[in-house]
């Protein structure tokens, strides 16, 4: 087990097997939304509250929780690179910033599309998974502002992992302390609490789309990891056999 | 099939969503391409520049 | 060489000493210690002027555009915690010396706040009283001004430690720290506004007390990690 970790995480080995695995994420998880986009726009049945506006949940919960993960990844990744001195951790990190930033924007997007007609607004300032989104978007900025300043790389690994591990303490307190606030604000009910079993019919497309949505997340978290390896093993002898290496053979 | 798409008034919304996340996703899948393209390139010329010199 | 303990400093001498000398370098320039105040003035004087001078309008507002200017001039004051030190390599000599980082940068970060945080909470009282802020609220806003600075010196520190040394350090320097100072600027206006209302406040205090504490404890030893990455 060991054994097969630390080859995993060799450069090359990963460089040579990541396409291969992405793949293997890609293909199930574009059937899984294909099927969980199709089952949740006709298929599952309408809201009596909120009638077809619901249908928004099926990318709105998804890349919500994909923020999410995407910052655990960055920060445990960074954790592991700062504990081991793992390279490819750090690439893992450094791959997982973007994206996660992407996500979190789509989930503001579509919360905030989806607040239009629920709410009467584009914008609900006293809804706390908002504003605790909003802040994680902003923590992401900081994050890829804080690798962009520093020009050597094992410098920016390190630095920006310290504050990735600061930020995970700061996005639960901030959750808190803003849902904390929003319950000091709040006038009307912001939005009908989920009931407790939610119909199948509109449950089955949900779930495959939060897995479908990983699934891709994770098949673009690979490619951009190897591409990220390459330019930092830039100098290296195996990129350099490797380029030079006849046609077939890459 | 007209009326399942305007979602009884909400297509706009809906749509717009599920278009955003297309978009959302294609741009990221177009730029992990483009990227490892031109990184795969910049290497390729420099090593090339460099054994050719050598 | 009897006594070998004469030679072996304890381990809050480094800590002390560092505070010394940052607190008599601000006393020699008292310029740094004097900015961050005028422009938390300043702050509270735009508002008026931008949202109007009556009076119900500053007693809402009040609360919050304080504690907005307060967490700013904080922000501004952060910039040269470590920056000097990083020019004139004395920060270098703070890393190898025997003493425990962390504790060199906490000490470095009170006298931060000696000179930083204290003064806000010292001047806050003039400019609540020309908002029109009773006494008791100016007290509970003195109170959690107290700690929430507390916590902004040392969430500061990990944030001036990560960008010393960078070119756009300023700049980055408030990116990183705004989104981690959320949570005080949260509770502290808002226990100040519910103090206002003549509610129960006591629970933001307690929140900003734990937040503290907690900052207080591992705060010092992200900003050590940080230091020994920016300095390598």
């Amino acid at each position: 087990m060991w054994k097969w970790f630390h080859q995993l995480a060799s450069p090359p080995h990963f460089y040579r097997i990541a396409p291969t695995f992405s793949l293997v994420l890609l293909l199930p998880g574009l059937a899984l939304i294909a099927y969980g986009v199709y089952a949740g726009l006709f298929l599952a049945p309408m809201d009596y509250q909120q009638g077809d506006a619901f249908r928004i949940i099926y990318i709105h919960v998804p890349s919500a929780y994909l923020s999410l993960m995407a910052y655990m990844i960055m920060a445990v990744a960074g954790g592991i690179g700062l504990i081991w001195r793992m390279k490819l951790a750090h690439a893992v990190a450094a791959s997982a910033a973007p994206l996660g930033a992407w996500f979190t924007f789509l989930a503001l997007a579509t919360g905030s599309i989806w607040g239009r007609p629920m709410w009467g607004t584009w914008w609900e300032w006293a809804d706390p998974r908002m504003m605790s989104e909003l802040i994680l978007l902003f923590f992401y900025f900081g994050y890829m502002a804080l690798r962009g300043a520093i020009d050597d790389t094992a410098k920016a690994d390190k630095a920006s992992a310290v504050l990735a591990l600061v930020g995970v303490i700061n996005v639960i307190i901030v959750h808190y302390s803003v849902t904390w606030w929003s319950s000091l604000h709040q006038g009307q009910t912001i939005m009908a609490k989920e009931g407790p079993a939610m119909d199948p019919g509109m449950l089955y497309p949900l779930l495959a789309n939060i897995f479908g949505f990983t699934l891709l997340f994770g098949s673009l978290i690979l490619r951009r990891t190897r591409t990220e390896v390459l330019f930092r093993e830039r100098r290296t002898r195996w990129v350099k056999e490797m380029i030079l290496a006849p046609e077939g053979q890459r | 099939m007209m009326e399942s798409l305007a979602m009884g008034g909400y297509g706009a919304y809906v749509w717009t969503c599920f278009g955003l996340a297309a978009a959302v996703l294609i741009i990221n899948e177009w730029r992990v391409r483009a990227r490892q393209a031109t990184v795969y390139k910049e290497i390729e010329v420099r090593i090339k520049a460099l054994e050719d010199s050598a | 060489m009897t006594n070998p303990e004469r030679h072996m400093p304890s381990m809050t001498s480094g800590l002390l000493a560092v505070a010394r000398r940052d607190l008599l370098l601000a006393w020699k320039r008292p310029g740094d210690v004097l900015n961050p105040l005028f422009f938390f003035a300043m702050v509270c004087t735009l508002f008026p002027l931008a949202v109007g001078p009556s009076a119900e309008q500053l007693t809402f507002s009040g609360p919050g555009v304080l504690w907005v200017a307060a967490l700013l001039a904080m922000l501004i004051s952060l910039n040269s915690l470590f920056i000097s030190d990083f020019d004139d390599g004395s920060l270098e000599q703070l890393l190898i010396s025997p003493q425990p980082l962390p504790l060199v940068g906490l000490g470095k970060t009170i006298s931060h706040w000696l000179t930083s945080g204290l003064p806000l909470v010292l001047v806050s009282p003039i400019v609540a009283i020309t908002y029109r802020m009773p006494g008791d609220v100016v007290l509970v806003l003195m109170l959690t001004l107290t700690l929430g600075t507390v916590s902004l010196s040392l969430l500061g520190s990990i944030g001036a430690a990560l960008t010393v040394g960078l070119h756009r350090g300023t700049a980055l320097l408030s990116l990183l720290i705004l989104p981690l100072s959320m949570p005080v600027l949260i509770i502290g206006a808002n226990t100040v506004s519910l103090a206002a209302g003549n509610e129960t406040y006591s629970a933001g205090i307690w929140a900003l007390a734990a937040y503290a504490v907690g900052t207080l404890s591992l705060a010092p030893y992200a900003t050590a990690a940080a230091l020994r990455i920016s300095n390598e």
